[in-house]
């Protein structure tokens, strides 16, 4: 017998409208099929049933909102009958599966022992025992019960492992330490399974303390923030004029050249205040916007990459900018950069262009809401007016936004201001 | 250092503790004349003289009585049965008048006296003098117990023991008298104190608690764990009362597993105390259930082949560390 309860089926969601049942009760229902229609803050979804049964009670009828976790059906076996005693919900009885292949306890053999420990030392980190995924239960509330040692529950405690989760590997199938610890070392490392073991067909290149940041913080971004991407092509001729120019006057009075990506950031953080929507950042308890830029633009190094800030930058000019990030590009190819040199941005730029890519999507880099990736400047055909093709100069950027933060309409308006600027680039000297 | 047998240290000790104080003394069946009916005597009788090596009659309520009262009156007797199977002739003395007279006497007589004498199963002695007797005394609050494993402690906790106030069993075994081990040389003085546990081999996989007859059984066998990869500690208890808890839960809080070796039967046994005391104290430490190696739940069997099944052993150990360790 299991109960279905209101799904939360989106972070803000609390309640839901039954829009709709696509079963009846007495319907048979098979794990997968469509329960009914749930209307919810954001949209409509189907409710998909997770176990098979028989539908025996609908508590909910079409139209009614029932608050998240809500008791809204009860499926159960063929001569069940429902019962007023409060049910077990269904994704909280995992059942536990003791593998086929753990006989009993038997006397081992010296041997075998040997041979066992000899096994388990080298496969340790890539071993066989994958956490079983749980499974809706199909049987009663005594199935709940996990079998653990003492230690094995205070591992798993420290190291908020779920035993329920777990196999054990002891007697009966008892979940000691080592299930634990096996468990433990699997979630931290994503992908281990799926990776041969080092030998001759590969080598293990221990992750250096920036590589391990790294990891952490994009699996963070790509897995907690909804992403999505605006990309726009923009005429750079005038831009480049302008440049040429300019680098032209600065030669004469030694000035450090300007280049492309300099436009860009100074572009950029016009446009962050002028669309401060995205000098923002998501948390829990709202949406912290920051009064100043400080504007974040990727250097790659050899061994990863980091993000040197321009600070209060839009108190800054084109060539201060300009002379600021060449500065703080040679440190960050040194290593010399202090930490609140390349900590606090409240955005990031990340340019490509130089490495011939023409148009990319990149990560947040959290807790910002948005990164700008910059490909090159290509010549290429375009259409101007009176429908002649011309050789023209484009610069693909991408605008790669949280989508908790700001919405598609938002970061449209950022591009429009930023193609504003990027094509007619005198507007950024005044 | 020197390698001499259990029965020499018993010897030693008792030689170097009548040499010190002229008030201990040895008392019991063929303790004097014939040597010790192990030879554990040997030699003190020419050395001190039939007032102090006192052969007594086959009478051993009589003469642990005996032994009682002189050490009421202030002497410092060391009372032998020939085995600890006899000294339940003389239950009622051991148990009721020696550890009870300090607390029934208001504080008025101490009895520094000394019970000794091989305890445990030996060589096809049948069922009823095959007895361990360590689970019966323990029992009785008073009563101190050490039970030496290899010649140096039985050396130093006889020494000990001897100049304790209380009345102290020392459990030695007949089958340990002929093994040989280190010893400190005879001008430095050996005490070692009772209630101190000993790591006979330090191991992190699991912990075996042994003592006595089982302290060989349970080296042995971690030293074929080792050659299998299974890394064994081996905790000789040396003393039952006082009891070394903190070293035991240190060492099970290391390794997480638990095996008893005990040489005694099993229900009510002392791996039943320890047991109690392990899972009471560091419920959370433990990776499986205490396991005991303990003799079998029937009499002794004279037969020599039944006997071997009934005794525990280095294999039953090896087969219950498998167990804890989930081999």
């Amino acid at each position: 017998m299991a109960e279905i309860t209101m799904p939360k089926l989106s972070d803000t969601m609390t309640e839901g409208i039954v829009v709709r049942w696509h079963k009846k009760k007495g319907d048979v229902v098979a794990t997968g099929d469509v329960l009914a229609e749930v209307e919810t803050d954001k949209a409509t979804m189907e409710m998909e049933a997770f176990d098979d049964g028989i539908l025996k009670e609908i508590y909910v009828e079409e139209g009614q909102k029932v608050s998240v976790g809500e008791r809204i059906a009860l499926i159960g076996g063929d001569h069940e009958s429902p019962s007023s005693a409060p049910v077990q919900k269904l994704d909280a009885l995992p059942k536990r599966v003791v593998p086929a292949e753990k006989s009993p306890a038997r006397p081992p053999k010296p041997a075998e022992v040997q041979q066992a420990r000899q096994t388990a030392s080298v496969e340790e980190g890539y071993s066989q025992a994958v956490p079983r995924q749980t499974e809706p239960a199909s049987q009663g509330p005594s199935a709940v019960r996990v079998k653990a040692s003492p230690l094995a529950r205070k591992t798993a405690a420290q190291m908020k492992v779920d035993l329920a989760k777990l196999d054990g590997s002891g007697p009966g199938g008892r979940i000691i330490q080592e299930d634990v610890l096996t468990a433990a070392r699997l979630t931290t490392s994503v992908s281990v399974g799926l990776v041969p073991s080092p030998g001759t067909e590969s080598e293990l290149i221990p992750l250096s303390p920036m590589r391990h940041v790294i990891a952490q913080r994009m699996v963070e971004s790509k897995t907690q923030i909804p992403h999505f991407y605006l990309t726009v092509e923009l005429d750079v001729a005038k831009l480049l004029e302008l440049r040429a120019q300019a680098n032209e006057s600065l030669a004469a009075t030694s000035g450090g050249k300007l280049s492309i990506n300099d436009f860009v950031l100074k572009a950029c953080v016009e446009c962050l205040q002028r669309v401060p929507q995205l000098n923002s950042s998501f948390s829990e308890k709202g949406i912290l916007r920051f009064t100043h830029v400080h504007l974040g633009f990727a250097v790659s190094l050899e061994e990863g990459l980091i993000t040197p800030i321009l600070r209060n930058a839009g108190q800054k000019t084109l060539r201060q900018l300009s002379a600021e990030a060449r500065e703080m590009t040679e440190r960050a190819r040194t290593r010399k950069l202090k930490p609140e040199e390349y900590q606090g941005g409240t955005f990031t730029v990340s340019n490509l262009g130089a490495s011939g890519i023409d148009n990319f999507q990149a990560i947040i880099n959290p807790p910002q809401a948005g990164i700008l990736a910059v490909g090159s400047v290509v010549k290429k055909p375009v259409v101007i007016a009176g429908d002649q093709i011309v050789v023209g100069q484009r610069l693909s950027v991408t605008l790669c936004c949280d989508h908790r933060v700001v919405d598609g309409a938002v970061g449209a308006r950022f591009l429009q201001e930023f193609r504003r600027l990027i094509e007619n680039p005198t507007l950024m000297l005044l | 250092m020197r390698e001499i047998t259990y029965r020499q240290a018993v010897n030693e000790a008792l030689e170097e503790e009548m040499l010190r104080d002229p008030n201990v003394f040895l008392i019991g069946e063929e303790v004097a004349e014939y040597n010790g009916a192990y030879k554990v005597s040997q030699g003190l009788l020419d050395k001190f003289g039939p007032k102090r090596v006192v052969d007594t009659p086959i009478s051993e309520a009589g003469f642990a009585g005996l032994g009682i009262g002189a050490a009421m009156c202030g002497l410092r007797p060391v009372v032998e049965f020939m085995t600890f199977s006899f000294s339940l002739v003389a239950f009622d003395q051991v148990v009721n008048n020696a550890p009870n007279m300090l607390t029934m006497s208001g504080g008025q007589f101490s009895v520094p006296i000394v019970f000794r004498g091989p305890n445990g199963p030996a060589h096809q002695l049948g069922a009823t003098h095959s007895h361990s007797t360590e689970p019966l005394f323990a029992n009785f609050p008073g009563l101190k117990i050490a039970i030496p494993g290899t010649p140096r402690d039985a050396k130093g906790l006889l020494k000990t023991a001897i100049r304790d106030d209380n009345p102290v069993l020392v459990l030695e075994s007949e089958l340990l008298y002929n093994n040989m081990g280190p010893v400190e040389d005879k001008d430095v003085e050996l005490l070692i104190p009772l209630g101190q546990g000993e790591i006979k081999r330090k191991g992190s996989d699991v912990t075996i608690l042994c003592y006595a007859q089982t302290v060989r059984m349970a080296l042995a066998a971690a030293e074929t764990l080792a050659a299998q990869g299974v890394s064994a500690e081996v905790l000789d208890l040396r003393s039952i009362k006082p009891l070394d808890l903190g070293l035991i839960l240190n060492s099970v809080s290391k390794t997480h597993r638990c095996v008893i070796a005990e040489q005694d039967k099993p229900f009510c046994g002392i791996g039943a105390e320890l047991t109690y005391q392990i899972q009471r104290d560091i419920f959370d430490e433990l990776d499986a259930p205490v396991a005991r190696v303990s003799q079998e739940e029937v009499p002794m069997p004279y037969n020599e082949r039944l006997e071997a099944a009934v005794l525990p052993s280095k294999e039953k150990i090896i087969q219950a560390v498998y167990q804890v360790c989930y081999l």
